[in-house]
């Protein structure tokens, strides 16, 4: 009986792995929720950068300047002026136009931690190689021939890619050739923030998810205790 | 106790709580298998109580439904805790029944004289499995869309009524609002009410011959002079606080995995699902949920005639089905696997293996050495049912003791 109910356990763990896209490696990152200062970076980052094109539909500013200890008067420089901070971060931008020029409609980024994986989107923002053939100069090693210009190209530079023999198929790593303004490690370091608070914006409820969990379980243990005694209290006279 | 009294005189309340609880003989040597059946009861409770809360704040309508589900996770209170209370609910409501089902096999639950108790329960899976569908579609993701789209079209592999088949469950040319529709409808009226009344059957079914038990012997056999049966005790106190234990230390291992692991690794809940369904962009790989996954192994495993996947849908349709002839297909006389011959156990074991198999390559994309192992396991599945009248007569059985061991 052992044996089954280990081999039933067993058979879980191969399918644990998250499918990985377009063949690359990804780079893992360690998520870590209650660092709020790289939260709070990369929600900057996020609002600077990304929320012109891309929303977050879901994700209301104050509840975010809440969970990750924004005060209100950091949160409204970064809004549009005709948000209020009771608003979900939806953005303007015209979806004719958007098709027009991207080729296909920014995605909202609300849920993008959590269909994508932290890893992915870790590795993606670090992979944009220049690329003439592409209409914004730019493409990217984990997802090819993608319709996205590298937003963050004036922090990062422009990486050329280093080809692994003469025929010019394979990639085998990336190079930045012309530097931008923030070192390779500085780079890591913010967009690890960004993924963060991708990762915090694709589920608010992560943050006190783990903490009622453990009194939920805790008091489930010693509930389970006192039944277990009910019960051997009951069963002692059975023979 | 004047007012039980009143009720008494115009309900049965004491006749049937005595009936089915207070003097209800159960065998005492019940083991962990045994704590499945009321750990099943437990699960639909979850289910219909985190189910009626959902559809308080949940929109039926495929414009605003992937919206109200996050406005679920985000803007209502707890709102997360009930969602994650229902999608893990959900595949433990298949771990609790598959380890129900496997109970049966071990001490041959399903041999007479509990054959309908047996089928009852089995209309009772095929229920689970049709619930589970609907409900899937409703959170409107990308798997939910496809895989939905996908399964429909396997109505549609039908000679001659096929297309029109599909198109009538769709209420559309694809997936659609009108589908999302029915689903949500199926899936909170109909599939419950079906549910509860099976369980109800199940349950009388059950008391109107008795509990199986590990040693496979009638405990009913051997009764006191008081008429009570030597070898049972009454099902309250004794199994109501035995299982009271059983629940607690259930829902321990439950609240692990949805206050955790709330997506099981992208087993529970798919991780494309967190993308809006679009039917214009195909997913790369279109899998099931896990506990569809043995039956769609299958499926995959036949191959097409005519490029018509009509008898993979066969196949798969004969699987699910076959489990109500159990009863019928095993010849030996002697229910439990302690007192069996050989034969039985290598059998369930391979089957067991077989099964996990099955489920596993249901997750994964094909390739052609995964399709063959899919084709072995196949064939093997159906063996199973299919060789056992020959084998459980081959079996050679140890001798069956006239009482249950306890202790």
């Amino acid at each position: 009986m052992k044996k089954i109910l280990s081999v039933l356990l067993l058979s879980w763990l191969p399918a644990m792995g998250m499918a990985a896209g377009g063949g690359v490696a990804l780079d893992h990152l360690e998520i870590d929720l209650s660092d709020q200062e790289s939260m709070r970076n990369g929600a900057k980052v996020f609002m600077t950068y990304c929320l012109n094109c891309h929303s977050a539909k879901y994700q209301r500013y104050n509840r975010m300047a809440e969970d990750i200890g924004m005060s209100l008067e950091e949160l409204k420089p970064l809004m549009f002026i005709t948000d209020k901070v009771g608003d979900t971060m939806s953005v303007a931008i015209d979806h004719k136009q958007a098709k027009k020029w991207f080729g296909t409609l920014p995605p909202d980024l609300s849920l993008v931690a959590r269909s994508r994986g932290p890893d992915w989107l870790y590795t993606y923002m670090r992979s944009f190689y220049r690329d003439d053939s592409r209409p914004f100069g730019v493409n990217n090693l984990v997802f090819k021939d993608v319709g996205m210009p590298h937003a963050l190209i004036d922090l990062q530079g422009l990486a050329e890619p280093v080809y692994k023999d003469e025929t010019k198929k394979e990639i085998s790593r990336l190079e930045i050739k012309t530097a931008g303004t923030l070192t390779a490690e500085q780079y890591d370091d913010l967009v690890s923030d960004l993924v963060h608070f991708l990762v915090y914006v694709g589920e608010p409820a992560k943050l006190e998810r783990y903490s009622l969990g453990v009194k939920v379980i805790l008091f489930l243990v010693v509930l389970t205790i006192l039944l277990y005694l009910v019960k051997r209290e009951y069963w002692r006279d059975v023979r | 106790m004047q007012l039980l009294d009143w009720v008494d005189e115009r309900f049965p309340l004491r006749k049937t709580f005595n009936e089915h609880l207070g003097h209800y003989y159960v065998p005492k040597n019940f083991n962990f298998w045994y704590f499945f059946g009321s750990l099943a009861l437990l699960v639909l409770v979850i289910q219909i109580v985190t189910g009626i809360f959902l559809t308080m704040n949940y929109k039926p309508d495929a414009a605003s439904a992937f919206s109200s589900v996050e406005y679920i996770m985000r803007d209502v209170e707890y709102g997360w805790l009930i969602r994650y209370m229902h999608s893990t609910g959900a595949s433990f409501f298949f771990l609790v029944i598959y380890l129900h089902m496997f109970r049966a096999f071990l001490y041959g639950s399903y041999k007479k004289p509990r054959e309908l108790v047996w089928i009852i329960g089995m209309l009772i899976y095929l229920t689970l499995m049709a619930e589970a569908f609907f409900g899937y579609l409703l959170p409107w993701g990308q798997m939910s869309y496809w895989g939905a789209q996908v399964i429909i079209s396997l109505f549609g592999t039908l000679p001659v009524i096929g297309p029109d088949l599909a198109l009538w469950i769709r209420g559309d040319f694809v997936v659609a609002d009108a589908t999302l529709n029915r689903f949500f409808a199926f899936h909170v009226i109909a599939g419950p009410l079906v549910l509860l009344a099976l369980v109800v059957a199940h349950i009388t079914a059950l008391h109107e011959v008795g509990s199986n038990n590990p040693d496979g012997v009638e405990v009913k056999k051997l009764k006191g002079p008081d008429g009570v049966p030597l070898d049972a005790v009454p099902f309250h106190p004794y199994y109501t606080v035995k299982d009271a234990f059983g629940a607690a230390f259930f829902l321990i291992i439950f609240c692990a995995v949805m206050f955790f692991l709330p997506e099981m690794g992208g087993i529970f809940l798919e991780y494309p699902n967190f993308e809006p369904a679009d039917p214009l962009k195909t997913p790369e790989h279109i899998a099931p949920v896990w506990y569809f996954t043995p039956f769609y192994s299958i499926l995959r495993a036949v191959p097409s005639v005519g490029g018509s996947a009509f008898p993979g849908v066969i196949a798969m349709g004969v699987a699910t089905v076959i489990f109500f002839l159990l009863p019928w297909l095993d010849r030996n006389p002697v229910r439990s696997i302690r007192y069996r011959g050989i034969q039985f156990k290598i059998a369930l074991t391979l089957f067991v293996i077989v099964f996990l198999i099955l489920g596993y390559l249901g997750t994964q994309a094909p390739s052609p050495g995964k399709n063959l192992l899919g084709q072995v396991c196949t064939v093997l599945y159906f063996l199973f049912f299919l060789l056992m009248p020959i084998y459980t007569k081959m079996e050679k059985n140890k001798p069956v003791p006239e009482r249950v061991t306890y202790k």
